[in-house]
């Protein structure tokens, strides 16, 4: 059996059966009162707990804040944080801001996704790994950057890439 | 405790950490120390200072701007000036806890200058070195300095003592301030600030809202961020002086879920606040009730947008609407509502705290002060920067970014993002103010300054804003929903080698459309990268679409690698590194690159040995190569 490469930060809890996520959307709606304004962050909270938005915690969420499903549904779309699909165990971001692009995140991502044998949006087969490519974070003077789970790193080469994902270089 | 007593405690404090007779170490733990290392640094820092048997305060500070030296720390020895050292790596901080700390060597040949009272003999001035010596530091006055997470910090550097004035005055007083000082927003419109309080503060209503806007979206910029994670207070302060100002009980602050660090460090200040009465209900007796929520935004670039950020806090999907009603008449929950950029508030105390008239003597006539930017991309000296506006760009680029790496020309400066523009090298010594920005095609916007050298493709560069613009709209609009798709697909086929000749002309006209056709700035700004590159580099756009050329042989479909056969000395380590398994050859055989395989990842080019540099690009004519291997130095 492969055994996954341990990395800082890495989603522990999965999503589980129906009956499982109910009881867990039981726990976060407690922290909301139900305010139509509360509607990003009660889907941020599920998000980050699941790791995306299971169709029926969105029902849920539209039923706890009075609005048609629809509306949930189309905040879950246009929002980029938000899945609709699972994600890995680890989320591996790479920046495609202007600093790292001018400074070759375009090479760390070719590599990533040769490494990992999927392309940028897509999580592996064995659900460890998401790969995603994002707008900027804001710390493009040691571009390239890249974020494995929360951790950033900077001044990346395909080959530290590699390491950061806890592959070992050959 | 009264403030009074407050900032008598943390002078104390301030004075007796000053006067320590420890040492005091001050290493940055923004995100971009902690990017290039500095929680390794960290550990070692600990591990050799128990080692040595020495006991220092250490002290997390914010980012002082110098970020293409982290990870880095300053170290200072009781009655010394305080040492920076960059760079740092375990071996060099073991080093410099030896020779500085145990010893007495302040290691010129390691350090990067000083700061405070007294010289060392051999290291520099900080202040004085050309990176910093332009710069004057008004919105980063404590990043670096202070703990951003101790308010008494803050207040022992003058922080809340804007506030403080602003208690004694009129609002309509402190509005005439904010005119006077010639303050304009920050985040790239650059519209007059007290003019927008004003509005605000005229409309008519008992409930206002103020926001501030830190959806700090443009790709390429990070000055809010630092500002964030360096000085939170200057930001919350400026908030306290604007809701008293406008008469607003209630303020939010839209941050992008992508900064963590940053809403951490504003949850912290925020709470600190509330304990020391600076918020909240009757604030420090005054009768003033303030009180600040934090909005995560959820990774929408159009939610800087005022309009849409005000449907993303409502809850809503972040679509922008047509002005009027403007946000100082109707915003949010249909409430007057007052939004400024993160950087427009951290000045607010400062202005307050030293008066109009020296905020005023910084800038040009239109455009007062100073300016936030991140200067990055193909740039020696990458980092952080506040300079008075109206300095040149060459002043930017030049002296304080020590200029292009690896001794390459200097191609463009983008500025304002993925609503700006390229700046040629005619631009170098233009003023950098809005006016002069706003006259070459692009703006100032919140202060993203991406540097590109000849190997930047133009075309290229302009595709990437429009790909981000194109995925980024909103969709409300037509021409921005569609405008930009075309444009994306006709820069595509430019860059892939299928460009048409009349591409350029129907660029240009499809740009016309959607900037006239599309309510927000995000949709009538978005040409503006093409059009300004159209301007100033037609003739890259020329070679890719009638030549199928890229002058800085930079698009891949363009492109061939190949090996030069007269200086490949069949070492074998481009065939080794070589993931596609592209290249021929043997030992002592001259390596050769089957074009069919090749996939153009430039590998080969980064392994070849410098003292060999046997591999080159060509583009737009066939590669001067022989088809099989042949034995070095050309004889069969």
């Amino acid at each position: 059996m492969k055994v996954a490469p341990a990395i800082e930060g890495a989603r522990t809890a999965t999503p589980g059966t129906d009956k499982a996520i109910d009881s867990q959307m039981n726990e976060i709606l407690t922290h909301f009162k139900g305010e139509k304004g509360e509607l990003i962050p009660i889907l941020q909270q599920v998000q980050q707990r699941f790791g995306y938005l299971p169709e029926q915690a969105m029902k849920r969420i539209a039923e706890f804040v009075h609005v048609p499903p629809s509306t949930v549904f189309g905040i879950g779309t246009f929002y980029a944080q938000f899945k609709l699909v699972p994600t890995g165990r680890n989320i591996i971001k790479v920046c495609r801001g202007t600093g790292c692009y001018v400074r070759g995140a375009p090479k760390i991502i070719t590599e990533l996704e040769n490494q990992l044998g999927i392309k940028d949006g897509d999580t592996t087969p064995d659900m460890e790994y998401s790969l995603e490519t994002v707008a900027c974070f804001g710390s493009c003077a040691l571009a390239p950057v890249m974020v494995v789970n929360d951790k950033v790193h900077g001044r990346m080469t395909p080959e530290k890439a590699k390491k950061a994902i806890g592959k070992k270089s050959e | 405790m009264s403030f009074e007593e407050i900032k008598r405690q943390a002078a104390s404090e301030w004075k007796a950490m000053q006067n320590s007779p420890i040492p005091r170490i001050l290493i940055g733990t923004a995100t971009c120390g902690m990017a290039a290392g500095a929680e390794t640094i960290m550990e070692a820092l600990n591990a050799e200072l128990a080692k040595n048997n020495i006991k220092a305060d250490i002290i997390q500070v914010g980012c002082i701007g110098l970020c293409y030296a982290e990870p880095l720390f300053e170290v200072i020895k009781p009655g010394k000036p305080g040492v920076f050292y960059g760079d740092l790596t375990p071996e060099l901080v073991a080093e410099i806890i030896r020779d500085w700390l145990v010893g007495d060597n302040p290691r010129p040949d390691l350090a990067l200058g000083t700061r405070g009272e007294g010289t060392l003999k051999g290291i520099p001035k900080l202040f004085e070195l050309p990176v910093l010596k332009p710069q004057v530091r008004i919105v980063l006055r404590n990043c670096g300095n202070i703990d951003p997470t101790n308010i008494g910090h803050y207040i022992a550097n003058g922080g809340y003592e804007g506030f403080i004035k602003a208690l004694k005055m009129k609002p309509q007083e402190i509005i005439d301030e904010m005119k006077k000082s010639g303050l304009r927003g920050r985040g790239g419109a650059g519209f007059p600030t007290g003019m927008k309080w004003q509005f605000c503060h005229d409309a008519p209503g008992t409930v206002k809202y103020i926001v501030c806007n830190a959806d700090e979206g443009d790709p390429g910029a990070f000055m809010d961020r630092a500002v964030m994670e360096g000085d939170p207070h200057a930001v919350l302060e400026g908030m306290l002086i604007g809701a008293y100002a406008i008469g607003a009980s209630e303020g939010y602050v839209y941050i992008r879920a992508e900064y963590p660090l940053a809403i951490k460090r504003l949850v912290v200040a925020l709470k600190q606040m509330e304990e020391c009465g600076l918020l909240g209900d009757n604030i420090l007796g005054s009768g003033f009730n303030f009180h600040i929520k934090i909005k995560e935004g959820a990774g929408a670039f159009v939610c800087g947008e005022e309009t849409a950020l005000m449907a993303s806090i409502e809850g809503n999907r972040g679509m922008p609407r047509s002005r009027p009603p403007f946000p100082a008449q109707s915003g949010l929950w249909g409430k007057p509502t007052n939004i400024n950029n993160v950087e427009t508030w951290a000045n607010v105390s400062a202005i307050l705290q030293k008066s109009a008239s020296w905020f005023a003597s910084y800038g040009t006539e239109k455009s007062k002060g100073t300016k936030t930017f991140s200067l990055v991309g193909k740039v020696v000296r990458t980092g952080l920067i506040e300079v008075p506006m109206g300095i040149t760009l060459r002043e930017i680029i030049y002296g304080i970014g020590g200029g292009i790496p690896g001794g390459k020309k200097y191609k463009a400066t983008q500025t304002g993002g993925p609503s700006g523009g390229c700046l040629p090298t005619s631009f170098l010594d233009s003023p950098v103010d809005y006016e002069s920005l706003a006259a070459a095609g692009s703006i100032m916007g919140s202060g993203g300054m991406v540097v590109m050298d000849e190997t930047t493709c133009m075309v290229d560069v302009a595709r990437y804003f429009l790909n981000f613009t194109q995925s980024e709209s909103c969709g409300k609009c037509v021409m921005c929903r569609l405008g930009t798709k075309q444009m994306l697909d006709i820069l595509q086929d430019i860059v892939n080698g299928k460009g048409r000749p009349g591409d350029i002309e129907l660029l240009l006209e499809v740009g016309d459309a959607i900037k006239n056709g599309s309510l927000c700035a995000l949709g009538g700004t978005a040409p503006n990268p093409v059009q300004t590159t159209i301007r100033y580099f037609r003739d890259e756009y020329e070679a890719h679409i009638n030549e199928k050329r890229c002058p800085a042989l930079a698009c891949r479909p363009l492109i061939s690698y190949y090996i030069i056969p007269e200086k490949c000395q069949g070492c074998g380590i481009c065939i080794r590194a070589c993931t596609s398994e592209a290249i021929k050859g043997g030992k002592r055989m001259v390596h050769v690159i089957d074009q069919s395989k090749c996939a153009k990842c430039g590998t080969c080019l980064d392994v070849c040995p410098a003292k060999f540099s046997a591999v080159a690009i060509s583009s737009g004519a066939p590669v001067k190569a022989p088809a099989e291997p042949v034995p070095v130095g050309g004889k069969a």
